[in-house]
């Protein structure tokens, strides 16, 4: 029998994975792909809550998290294009112009 | 039974599949991996009853979303392995442990909220999962929507306008002499 604390592991497990790439990686579309893994795991949880509350917003929730996604993925891929166009790399060290 | 057996799969797999995400030092590798990870989560929005999110989640994420990454990948260099160097030891230790604390928080959310009662039920009789998802998006949720359409218009635009190249300058204006100039 899976209950929803099974898939609530099961998503915070992921969202984990998704948050040590997010700390250790240090290329920009490597940091993308890792957003994109905490993005989906949210997902499953907001269905799993959706079908073990019998409530249809999770589903909508879940619909609006994946919009979401596309537009950052869109915004945020076109910004790292033209960045690499103009300094030839996408390495997260080389952004620190300012020297802080 | 065969919903124990699909959930442990299905687990395993994407779990397997995004660690290699996070841990692969290949970019292309590690797309591939992402992309196969998306339609294994689909299997669980089908395995939850959602059957119109699973589809939308193979049409959108291991559709657009993957096709714009490879895309955009075609102007990085992917062959050549990725090089990362990791300083500050210190902060990276000290964010682990806060998001820990923050997980642990959120894992114990559902603890304080027995009292949740459903607003708009999934269940409503003769309907479909897809037509109670249209009848709650489109009378209680219509202004979300219409803002999230507006959101992907303003992205789609940007995207467009961000890699293409000389498409900020006006081309027909004729007084602008020196952006036509650098355009021929």
């Amino acid at each position: 029998m899976i209950t929803l604390t099974h898939y609530l592991v099961l998503s915070a497990t992921l969202f984990s994975i998704g948050l040590v790439g997010v700390i250790r990686r240090k290329n920009i579309l490597m940091l993308f792909f890792a957003t994109e893994i905490m993005l989906n795991s949210v997902n499953i949880g907001f269905v799993a809550v959706a079908l073990y509350y019998g409530d249809i917003t999770g589903q909508i929730f879940a619909l609006f998290i994946i919009a979401v996604a596309a537009s950052e993925v869109a915004v945020g891929l076109g910004l790292l294009v033209l960045y690499y166009k103009r300094t030839g790399s996408i390495n997260l060290d080389s952004l620190q112009i300012m020297k802080g | 039974m065969f919903e124990a057996i699909a959930f442990y799969t299905f687990s395993i797999l994407t779990i397997i599949m995004f660690g290699i995400t996070v841990f692969s030092k290949n970019a292309l590798y590690a797309m591939s991996a992402l992309a196969g990870g998306m339609i294994f989560i689909a299997g669980f929005f089908f395995l939850l009853g959602a059957e119109f999110l699973g589809v939308v989640q193979i049409i959108v994420y291991s559709g657009a979303i993957m096709a714009v990454y490879a895309f955009g990948m075609m102007f990085f260099d992917t062959t050549r392995d990725v090089k990362e160097s990791i300083h500050s030891k210190k902060i990276l230790y000290t964010l682990s442990v806060v998001s820990a604390v923050l997980i642990v928080a959120i894992l114990s959310a559902p603890i304080f909220s027995s009292q949740i009662e459903a607003l708009y039920p999934l269940g409503i009789e003769g309907a479909s999962n897809t037509q109670v998802l249209g009848l709650v998006l489109f009378t209680k949720y219509l202004v979300p929507f219409q803002l999230t359409g507006i959101m992907l218009l303003v992205a789609m635009i940007s995207g467009i306008l961000l890699v293409s190249k000389r498409m900020d300058l006006n081309l027909t204006q004729e007084d602008n002499e020196e952006e036509t100039r650098e355009i021929v």
